[in-house]
């Protein structure tokens, strides 16, 4: 990884210079060696700054819809997953291609520092990536987890390849390997109504309504959004002491249905360890089961499903739903 | 302020029987914003309506409710009704505590609890009204015919001797429809084809007729009286222009076993053909599945032979975009397939054959040139026995729940022109029930019993099966209460009918509605027969509905009166009720034009201030208020709710769900 952040790093520097770009969107670090932060780069200097490494999850893509207002052109670096949102976002229309140089970087899976605390090491001060082995270096010893463990739970799944590039950045090839991003949500349906309740309830009682979930997500987007415009009669609601269990993530939800790609992001920054991601999923499913598989962000053009219609369209009674009846 | 009045009608005992409509008016006076409510026993009549209007005048009423029957009924009254009075029409709003309320409830109590909260209901969203205006938008005066039956045939007429262009697609190479494949008609028993023909040809020579035969309807956007229709026409690989149906090349083509669908494919024919003598137009058509030259590139020889040089192998479909006001649907029928009626051995037995193929086995053109003769051996049929309700008003899921109306009809005329022209055939039909109203009906149908003596056995058939070259029909005879098999010679199945399948495309292409039969719906029942909900569709022959040729060409006619009412308009007034977006909160993602049916909404780059002196161009949606028919699926779609209804503002349904939810 450190040989692609040196490319990377060299790559932003050249591009700066050259004035080919305005600015360079990436990564910086943070106040530890397990926090760094998206971040644009606008001289040689602040590259300084520039860090690539295996906690670099965030996606950046979202920060372009602001940054590419801005004059002139910016580089970004994409990991696989970053490119669907990136994609949406341009068919959306809210990122104009053409202000964009999308740099594809390798990615090989991020690390989730709850998950290397939770494994027992309290105090992190440095990583280092052998193959399936996590060497974490701390002041109470080091310790060897293993990798499949201590990866961002979106990443545990992830099979993406990068859909858009305009030079690409990949020195490792990550190894094929199958996987099966339901699963999780097939746990959910078979669940009685009561159950899945339950689970939901439970799940969704720990939200505080930081909001970072929306803020994050690349397909809430919105200039505003419903929940914070008193015209669209649920705002009010939001206060409701029960609103964040029984209506805000699902709102959410089918706000995002059709245009979700799977980028895992809300999971990922829920301060709660809400799994928001399988709401999604399970749209996604039903999606694939009823209008054929379809993958949010593979294109920058075309019909969706849930916005276009054809003859061939299933009848809302047949409809599968996947769930235990 | 708003000063609302409330008007409770009693619709006769309709409501006052089951809903305490003194009460529900009395409760409402304490409802926030309401100074005035009264209860009538006929809002709509006069009097209601001048009661109304005082109210208004007197106490300077901002908007109305009126808790009547549906506003399909009585709404555009209503706000005549305000607007005579000064107030803006669309500050009338109406709950429906009939059809919603009244005739569903028994208990009173209850019924008039309900009615209270709907007509809370209905203040709640009249609180939130605007006034609104409707604008206008011009009428394209020609029209659009879908189909070339008969159905379409007489629209098409009608609609052009008032002096409007009329174009006519018809999916086959030829106009013309079943009625062309039919015999003879009942109950006068003339020549189907000698008085459809004199139509064909009356349309073909209409200045004001366009045909486009061997075409179909690809893609139609826009609303009543602005329709934009693409028509695909289909290659036939001759040139319409130049062919004379001089027929030469259907005597040369070397490939002559393709099945002859005018014929119910009881023979064959070229490849290159002309469907039937009278066909309108008069121009050959190559079948690509059979062509020689089209599948192996080797062949050639109608081209050779032609003497106008008509033949065009490198003919492509193509396409023709044009405007219409109006549009009639017609459509019109095919007989079901049979797969799901083992029992009557229709796949299993050439000499089991259904009515329409009958209709052709005793046709001067058909297949036997007139002389009914049986399909597997040729020879005369002695015995004939015929099924009726062959998957009609079968509930066991095989056929069709309904009546297709019209084989009751020519299955006693088949079997009165077999009896008339072959005296020692034996003529047996089996029967659920005879229904023939209509005039001089039944009267044909004794005919058929009392004096050509057809055997009407009132029973089912259970089952037909071949025994030694005969075919053995097993059924019940009820009236005689016992099990008879006859020794048949040809069994004709009454085989129900059903849409043409491709009505399907077209009801979708004109978001027509269609029931759980496909046949298309109308806008109301008894009132609006031969409208469909869709402003500006109408609807001709048996896609609405089974019916038999009278019925149709009234139809016709009546589309075609409706087709002329708003043809004959210069400007129709729009309806204002249409989407609008907040711009400042439009996202520009989209979302809402790839939902829209119409084509309504468009984009545009926009400059909005941003804070501190800043600004920036914004991508934000656009709606075209002449096309917005008001559906709201953009509203639905939007994800930041950016997209509104007028009228029906996303606000004014919130207040609406939580005047029911409130106790």
């Amino acid at each position: 990884m450190k040989e692609v952040e040196l490319k990377m790093k060299e790559r932003a520097k050249a591009l700066l210079e050259s004035g080919e770009v305005a600015r360079v969107v990436g990564w910086k670090k943070g106040d530890f060696c397990f926090d760094p932060s998206p971040a644009t780069f606008e001289t040689v200097d602040e590259l300084n700054e520039f860090v690539y490494d295996y906690f670099c999850g965030a996606n950046l893509s979202k920060y372009l819809i602001q940054i590419a207002k801005k004059e002139g052109k910016t580089a970004v670096f994409l990991k696989p997953c970053d490119t669907y949102s990136f994609n949406q976002l341009v068919k959306e229309h809210r990122i104009d291609r053409e202000k964009i140089y999308v740099i594809a970087v390798e990615c090989l899976a991020k690390l989730d520092i709850e998950k290397i605390k939770a494994a027992g090491v309290s105090v992190v001060t440095g990583v280092e990536v052998v193959d399936k082995d996590v060497n974490v270096s701390s002041p109470y010893g080091n310790v060897t987890l293993y990798k499949p463990d201590v990866v961002l739970t979106k990443c545990a799944t992830c099979n993406k390849t990068h859909q858009v590039k305009d030079e690409e950045i990949i020195l490792h090839q990550r190894p094929a390997r199958e996987v099966d991003r339901f699963a999780e949500v097939v746990k959910l349906e078979n669940m009685t109504p009561d159950e899945r309740f339950a689970f939901w309830r439970e799940q969704l009682s720990k939200c505080i309504r930081c909001n970072a979930c929306r803020n994050v997500c690349p397909a809430c987007s919105c200039v505003k959004c419903v929940f914070d415009n008193p015209n669209s009669g649920i705002a009010a609601k939001a206060n409701d002491d029960k609103f964040e269990e029984q209506l805000f993530h699902v709102i959410r939800a089918f706000h995002v249905s059709g245009r979700c790609t799977d980028c895992g992001e809300c999971s990922r920054v829920c301060p709660q360890n809400i799994p928001l991601h399988l709401l999604n999923r399970k749209f996604i499913k039903d999606i694939d089961t009823n209008y054929g598989e379809y993958q949010a962000g593979e294109t920058s053009e075309g019909k969706t499903p849930l916005t276009s219609y054809t003859e061939s369209d299933i009848e809302p009674n047949d409809a599968v739903n996947g769930e235990a009846k | 302020m708003q000063r609302i009045g409330v008007f409770i009608c009693w619709c006769g005992s309709n409501i006052s029987a089951t809903v305490d409509v003194v009460k529900v008016a009395e409760a409402m006076k304490n409802e926030p914003g309401v100074v005035y409510s009264a209860n009538y026993q006929y809002m709509c009549s006069e009097n209601g309506q001048q009661l109304i209007k005082q109210a208004i005048k007197e106490h300077n009423l901002t908007g109305i409710v009126v808790g009547a029957c549906s506003p399909r009924m009585h709404e555009a009254t209503f706000r005549k009704t305000a607007e005579a009075a000064g107030l803006n029409p669309y500050m009338v709003e109406i709950a429906n505590i009939r059809e919603h309320c009244s005739w569903i409830h028994k208990d009173m109590d209850e019924a008039t609890e309900k009615a209270i909260i709907l007509v809370r209901t209905a203040i709640a969203k009249v609180k939130l009204n605007a006034p609104l205006m409707a604008g206008e938008s011009p009428v394209i005066k020609r029209a659009l015919v879908i189909g070339g039956g008969i159905a379409g045939i007489q629209a098409a007429l009608d609609i052009a001797d008032a002096g409007f262009e009329v174009d006519i697609v018809e999916k086959n190479a030829t106009i013309g429809g079943r009625m062309a494949q039919l015999d003879k008609t009942f109950p006068t028993l003339d020549c189907s084809a000698c008085i459809l023909t004199p139509k064909m040809v009356d349309c073909a020579q209409h200045e004001k007729i366009d045909i486009l035969t061997y075409s179909e309807v690809e893609d139609v956007k826009g609303f009543v009286g602005n329709f934009s229709v693409k028509i695909r026409r289909k290659a036939r690989y001759v040139d319409e222009s130049k062919c004379t149906g001089c027929k030469v090349c259907m005597e040369k083509c070397p490939s002559k076993k393709g099945l002859n669908a005018f014929n119910m494919n009881l023979n064959t024919r070229p490849a290159i053909y002309i469907p039937f003598a009278q066909a309108i137009p008069n121009v050959a058509v190559i079948d690509p599945e059979q062509c020689i030259k089209l599948k192996t590139g080797k062949c050639g020889i109608c081209q050779k032979f032609c003497g106008v040089g008509a033949i065009d192998y490198e003919q492509k479909d193509t396409f023709v975009e044009r405007q219409y006001g109006a549009i009639v649907v017609a459509t019109g029928y095919k007989p079901i397939d049979l797969d799901a009626f083992n029992e009557y051995g229709y796949n299993d037995n050439k000499d089991v054959v259904t009515s329409l193929e009958l209709e052709r086995l005793m046709n001067a053109a058909g297949p036997t040139n007139g002389v009914l003769l049986r399909p597997s051996d040729g020879k005369h049929p002695k015995v004939i026995t015929f099924i009726q309700c062959v998957g009609s008003r079968d509930s066991s899921g095989c056929g069709k729940p309904y009546c297709s109306k019209i084989c009751c009809m020519y299955t006693a005329k088949h079997a009165m022109l077999i009896r008339e022209k072959y005296p020692d055939t034996e003529v047996h039909v089996f029967y659920i029930d005879v229904r023939t109203p209509g005039k001089n009906y039944d009267e044909f149908f004794r005919r058929a019993v009392e004096q050509y003596g057809v055997d009407y056995i009132k029973g089912m058939v259970g089952k037909v099966y071949n025994e030694n070259g005969k075919l053995m029909v097993q059924g019940s005879n009820l009236i005689d209460n016992e099990q008879v098999t006859i020794e048949s010679d040809l069994v004709v199945l009454a085989a129900a009918i059903e849409p043409e399948p491709s009505v399907r495309k077209v009801a979708t292409l004109l978001t027509a509605s269609i029931d759980t039969n496909n046949f298309l719906t109308e806008s109301h029942a008894k009132l609006r027969p031969v409208e469909s909900p869709t402003a500006g569709v109408y609807l001709a022959g048996v896609c609405q509905g089974p019916k038999d040729i009278p019925e149709t060409v009234s139809q016709a006619s009546a589309c075609a009166a409706k087709v002329i009412g708003l043809l004959v308009k210069d400007k129709l007034k729009t309806n204002p009720c249409v989407a609008t977006p907040d711009e400042s909160m439009c996202n520009g993602c989209s979302q809402c034009a790839n939902v829209c049916a119409y084509g309504a909404i468009t984009y545009v780059d926009k400059e909005f201030r941003i804070g501190g002196g800043k600004t920036e161009v914004r991508r934000v949606a656009s709606v075209n208020p002449a096309v917005c028919q008001g559906c709201g699926a953009c509203t639905v779609t939007c994800p930041s709710g950016a997209m509104d209804l007028k009228g029906f503002s996303s606000k004014q349904i919130m207040s609406e769900v939580e005047a029911i939810c409130k106790k």
